[in-house]
């Protein structure tokens, strides 16, 4: 058998152009196949975990994705607002830890504002329970003085090409797309100029493409609006607008962090049941799986597609080979007369499959994991997925397994072929 | 050494028989010249033979053993030990050197490689010189070699470990006359030394004279004579 391996060894080096070529075209299908799934692994990752440590988030009685697309993903608009006496009772429920306020419905260039507390900074988190952490500058200080400071997500910063110091003019409204290119005019808070203070280290999260403001500097910009655009005749200065209240009434949402997990579902029950106004309560990790399901059918497609490229150079494989074969029918008798049986020749040609097959998928996984290497700070920089270059998973490995499998069986195909035929060509090839 | 009673062979899907030979007997350290015409069943014989091919009916018995009684890996391993096949041309594993060719057979069969009192590879080495190969040649890759060099190392592997049967079909066809005329001494005298039955299928009958024996396989095969 040995003597049989080293004959596959030497013929398959003899025609190591050809299978060269196979070889690569099978890496290259592992290295997508694995590529894919890491990707789609983290993707998956980076999404479902947009918020942590978040327990629950509050809003006005909706549907949980829609709730969880406006407060998380600044996607769509809140249909109803919900009162501070809401958020404030929550916050008094004995087992909340923390509350953070959150209100949408302003932009920048195409950005979305979010006006919140301090304490955003301080409880939200992403990831593993990553904070977030401060590139440049600061937070907004939440004080009358600073009221019109901005603290910018990595995306908004990057692509604006912003600095610190940076005035910037926020816009009434939510537009889709750059917002400048817009036609039709929006209303500009022209007269309250923002300040950028801070700027947010990336994150890979919506928190990324959005503009931080104060809840008071939101109920400031509104001083002298009313349903949606400017009051006619009524005008109040940026400094003027610090003399009045600016507390706020209403927000969009609320972020609530519990003292202890075990809690969630009573305080859950608790938000539902509040009589004052219609609330809703969701856990984000549950709600995040939900709308994953969604929206990631389009992996599942993009992953059956590398299923398919993998078939078709595994199809490659067959065909090198058996057309090969015909070529080989000479050595093939040779080998009969000196005593090898047709099992040996379709073990020959089998063994040789393998092998291809086999070189094929590790340099394919080597490829995968050396890209994942390479390109993982930039997909970080650019797309915000962290790509984690760990030990394949197990979905991997079972991809990896599967490309072997599927060689190999392939590769009995030409071997049948060969067994047929030196059956029946005896010692004498009939070519 | 070789016995053949009442053979009938077809080719599968062929229709009518291709062999049909009632008695064919081959005493042990012949030289045997089997002519015919092409196409008459000369290299399906010598399938028989070497029990690369079974017969539906009858008996081809080599050593006094039937290479139908056997099941296929016996027959392969049997095959190994005790035949040597030379072909007219493309003898040889391209990719492997002109020694590992030589060396093939015992690779598949250790008691070939027993028979060689020095070792395979002295054996394989004896032979190469005494078929006038040499050293400089034997770790070139055998597609390296003229069409008559590699036909000589095709005698070496027939040869090695000195097999009960060698079977020749057509080997000087490709060669031009001289060479084929050395080639045939050298054929002749290797097999007689090493104690070998030689049977040689040749068309061109000028080379029966230096033969034991000459049959005719038109005239043996009734299949033939039927059709």
């Amino acid at each position: 058998m040995t003597a049989l391996l080293q004959i596959a060894a030497r013929s398959a080096w003899n025609r190591r152009g050809t299978l060269a070529l196979v070889v690569l075209s099978i890496a290259l299908a592992t290295a997508l196949l694995l590529g894919l799934e890491r990707l789609r692994n983290d993707i998956r990752g980076s999404f479902t975990q947009s918020v942590s440590g978040t327990d629950l988030i509050v809003g006005a009685r909706t549907g949980p994705v829609q709730l969880m697309l406006y407060a998380v993903f600044r996607v769509g608009g809140a249909t109803n607002n919900i009162s501070m006496d809401g958020v404030r009772a929550v916050a008094a429920h004995r087992a909340v830890a923390w509350t953070v306020p959150i209100a949408l419905g302003d932009s920048h260039r195409g950005h979305p504002v979010l006006g919140t507390t301090a304490g955003y900074f301080e409880h939200f988190a992403y990831g593993d329970r990553q904070p977030l952490v401060l590139a440049q500058g600061r937070a907004f200080s939440g004080t009358l003085d600073g009221l019109y400071e901005a603290v910018l997500g990595a995306e908004v910063a990057q692509q604006l090409g912003y600095r610190l110091g940076q005035r910037i003019t926020l816009t009434h409204g939510l537009r889709a797309g750059g917002g400048d290119a817009a036609g039709e005019l929006a209303a500009e808070h022209a007269d309250k100029p923002f300040t950028v203070v801070g700027m947010l280290a990336r994150t890979g999260t919506p928190v990324d493409r959005t503009v931080h403001v104060s809840l008071q500097a939101i109920e400031a910009i509104h001083l002298d609006w009313a349903g949606g655009a400017p009051l006619p005749g009524v005008s109040i200065g940026a400094e003027h607008a610090r003399k009045f209240s600016l507390e706020p009434r209403q927000v969009t949402a609320a972020l609530v962090g519990l003292k202890n997990r075990v809690a969630v579902f009573n305080v859950q029950r608790f938000v539902a049941e509040y009589e004052a106004e219609p609330l809703l309560a969701v856990l984000p990790g549950v709600a995040l799986d939900e709308l994953w399901a969604a929206v990631g059918l389009g992996e599942r497609a993009l992953l059956a597609m590398s299923g398919l490229v993998a078939l078709v150079s595994l199809a490659s494989l067959v065909a090198v080979v058996l057309a090969g074969l015909n070529e080989r029918r000479r050595e093939l008798a040779v080998l009969r007369a000196v005593g090898a049986g047709p099992r040996h020749v379709l073990a020959l040609l089998a063994a040789e499959g393998a092998l291809v097959t086999l070189s094929g998928a590790v340099l394919g996984a080597a490829a995968a994991a050396g890209a994942v290497l390479a390109a993982g700070p930039w997909v970080q920089q650019r797309f915000g997925i962290t790509l984690q270059a760990t030990a394949p998973t197990a979905e991997q490995w079972a991809l990896f397994g599967a490309v072997l499998l599927a060689g190999m069986l392939a590769s009995l195909v030409p071997g049948w072929r060969a067994y047929r035929l030196s059956l029946a060509d005896g010692l004498t090839p009939r070519t | 050494m070789l016995e053949i009673r009442d053979l009938h062979y077809a080719w599968p899907g062929s229709g009518g028989e291709c062999l049909a030979i009632e008695r064919l007997d081959i005493a042990a350290g012949r030289a045997v010249f089997l002519h015919g015409p092409s196409g008459c069943g000369k290299s399906t014989l010598l399938g028989l033979m070497a029990g690369v091919l079974v017969a539906q009916r009858g008996q081809v018995s080599l050593l006094g053993q039937d290479w139908a009684a056997l099941r296929g890996g016996a027959r392969d391993a049997r095959r190994a030990e005790h035949v040597g096949v030379i072909f007219q041309q493309f003898n040889l594993l391209p990719y492997v050197s002109v020694l590992d060719n030589v060396l093939l057979p015992c690779r598949f069969s250790a008691a070939r490689a027993r028979r060689c009192a020095s070792g395979p590879v002295v054996a394989a080495q004896a032979l190469l010189q005494r078929v006038a190969l040499p050293p400089p040649l034997w770790p070139r890759r055998a597609d390296a070699l003229s069409v008559g060099q590699q036909q000589r190392v095709a005698a070496a592997r027939a040869l090695i470990g000195r097999p009960g049967l060698v079977i020749a079909d057509e080997p000087t066809s490709a060669l031009d006359a001289a060479l084929r005329d050395d080639f045939m001494a050298l054929l002749l005298e290797e097999c007689r030394s090493g104690g070998s039955t030689l049977v040689f299928v040749s068309h061109d009958e000028r080379l029966a004279a230096r033969f034991d024996e000459r049959l005719s396989l038109p005239a043996l095969n009734r299949a033939a004579a039927l059709s």
